[in-house]
């Protein structure tokens, strides 16, 4: 006799995809859970950064791009939440879980947008780093999620593409959109190859994910992937990047690059990056000043109901 | 992970790809329309009016820009996302409009395409705004409040100007019915909610119509530009708001209408003293870069 377990060993085992209705086991739900909340987190977080620029924006066309593109963020973390809500989670508890600090978003997001060139650069390094960690979950053994990251990694791509769009234009420009340019690569250079989380000696849960199907490659591999991407781009691009011992490597068959800053990873996840504090403070404060609309909406939402079972 | 690498390689042959919404392709919103200006419209009238109305979109979708990531909900983060930027694109096809028809209207910044340098290079007199698009919103009730009322007003002038003389405002004017029929929607659903909710969401949708309410009267002031004379529009904008009051059982307020300065209002380039810090932060980046190229 079969059991579900088994069935759920042979589903993984097959490459199948997991579904709402089947069982699975109580760490593979939690694990998901926590991996889709955490990447709808960094959706809506990752709104602020560059919603910080859109009423500045220097042209109306890139006006309108920045404006579609935080639009989208709004969109993914929506239909993430959803995901996420097949497995029983709750998009208001998930809410809470963020404004209250007891679960994560991506620690790029708690650098500071210092110049327009951010806008750019934050589309080429951070979604190109995005993209390269989201590319394999298409393929993740959970189908809601895998669904939702098809659908979210075409609109990556597509801002990716802006963004390296706007660097190209503004390296053609002046002498003072170029130091932009650079000045933006050299602060966003590191924190998006931290994008990818611990080295695979220090990342524990990667293994169990892996048999689950729900990572597909290690944190080392999809960095090594970002920089063999990320090199010849800055170079079409004309920009250097902050990493003297940056080269290739023939019997590799990969760049060598220097050593990340760990420590500056784990205070930024604990806490005490830049503009940790600022984001969640937005976010609490935006949920705690709409909690009126919301009641408001439910009240009329019930009396509604309310009068059509009336009727 | 060559999919990845696509993307660049279509950029490094710098061919110009249309595929893409906002890609590389075009930096002019009227690109490939034939913006002549028919015989019998008078350009300097059409170029003033395109401006008035381009004006009343930007500096609105701005105020809305200015909500995003501060709204209640998700769904209201990407509802509005969507409205200011249907409003955006309002303003650059009217700006444009303005100034093609009109060459003069736009500062002599040859760095920036036309439509930027009516936006970014102009001072705050040059801007004929009404004094509602603004406003900075202090509550969720008072966007809802004012989007309904700008909408209202708005969407009532586009459908006359389906038919003026000019093709391409003609155009411009249907593709916005569409888009402003949607923003009257959203922000009447909303009124109705929020009348209708809780005490506390009632007192401040009220509270939000009483505070907007002195910024009417000025949308139905003639001028001698306007192709559609908006006092035309009253009773039928008067009849939408009334039958939302209805719904959300509010009561029509009766307050008197924000004064003129010398005699002058938003439409004469006289404005409130909001209106200072939405130019600082609009024009900012592009005014301390009028070399550049975006």
């Amino acid at each position: 006799m079969t059991t579900v377990e088994d069935h759920f060993d042979a589903t993984i085992g097959g490459n199948r995809r997991i579904e709402p209705r089947d069982w699975m086991p109580d760490g593979y739900r939690a694990t998901v859970i926590r991996q889709i909340a955490q990447h709808a987190h960094s959706e809506i977080i990752g709104m602020q950064p560059e919603g910080n620029w859109i009423t500045r924006a220097p042209s109306l066309r890139r006006k309108a791009i920045l404006l579609a593109k935080v639009q989208d963020e709004a969109g993914h973390g929506l239909y993430l939440y959803s995901a996420a809500e097949t497995l029983g989670a709750d998009r208001a508890d998930l809410t809470e879980m963020l404004i209250s600090g007891r679960q994560k978003y991506s620690s790029i997001f708690n650098y500071p947008t210092l110049s327009y060139a951010d806008v750019g650069v934050i589309g080429w390094l951070v979604d190109g780093a995005a993209i390269c960690n989201q590319v394999p979950l298409c393929r993740s053994s959970y189908g809601p999620y895998a669904r939702a990251m098809i659908r979210i990694c075409k609109e990556e791509s597509f801002h990716q593409r802006q963004g390296y769009e706007l660097l190209l234009t503004m390296m053609r420009g002046s002498d003072a959109q170029r130091q932009m340019v650079q000045d933006a690569t050299n602060r966003f250079w590191w924190p998006s190859l931290m994008m990818f989380g611990p080295p695979d000696d220090a990342s524990p849960n990667t293994a169990r994910s892996m048999a689950w199907g729900v990572k597909r490659h290690t944190n080392d591999e999809l960095r090594q992937r970002f920089v063999d991407m990320t090199v010849p781009q800055a170079a079409k691009l004309g920009v250097t990047l902050p990493d003297p011992e940056l080269k290739w490597n023939a019997g590799r068959g990969h760049y060598d690059f220097g050593s990340i800053d760990w420590e500056e990873f784990a205070a930024v996840v604990a806490g005490n990056g830049p503009c940790n504090a600022q984001r969640v403070a937005v976010r609490r404060r935006a949920h705690a000043e709409g909690a009126w609309v919301r009641e408001a909406a439910s009240a009329y939402a019930a009396r509604q109901a309310q009068r059509k079972r009336a009727a | 992970m060559t999919q990845h690498d696509s993307p660049f390689d279509l950029l490094a042959r710098d061919d110009e790809d249309h595929r893409w919404a906002f890609g590389t392709g075009f930096t002019d919103p009227l690109a490939g329309v034939d913006t002549a200006v028919p015989e019998g419209v008078d350009a300097k009238a059409l170029a003033a009016y395109c401006l008035m109305l381009g004006d009343d979109a930007l500096i609105f979708s701005h105020r809305l820009q200015q909500w995003i990531t501060n709204l209640p909900e998700l769904e209201e983060e990407t509802a509005v996302a969507n409205i200011a930027l249907d409003l955006l694109g309002q303003a650059r096809m009217l700006l444009a409009r303005a100034a093609g028809a009109d060459p003069s209207l736009a500062p002599p910044v040859l760095a920036y395409p036309q439509e930027d340098r009516l936006a970014f290079f102009r001072t705050e007199s040059q801007f004929k705004n009404v004094r509602l698009a603004e406003w900075a919103d202090g509550d969720f009730a008072e966007l809802v409040a004012r989007l309904l009322i700008f909408a209202s007003w708005r969407l009532a002038l586009f459908e006359r100007l389906r038919d003026t003389a000019d093709p391409v405002l003609a155009a411009i004017a249907a593709k916005g019915v569409h888009e402003l029929t949607y923003h009257r929607d959203y922000a009447a659903g909303w009124v109705v909610r929020l009348g209708e909710g809780t005490e506390l969401s009632h007192e401040r949708m009220q509270r939000a119509v009483v505070a907007l309410w002195p910024f009417v009267d000025e949308l139905f002031i003639d001028h001698q530009a306007e192709l559609v004379a908006p006092s035309g529009v009253r009773g039928e904008v008067d009849a939408v708001l009334d039958t939302v009051f209805e719904l959300a059982a509010l009561d029509r307020p009766q307050v008197a209408a924000l004064g003129a300065v010398a005699g002058r209002r938003g439409r004469d380039g006289a404005h409130t003293e909001a209106m200072g810090y939405v130019l600082a932060e609009l024009q900012s980046v592009a005014r301390a870069n009028p070399e550049a190229t975006w």
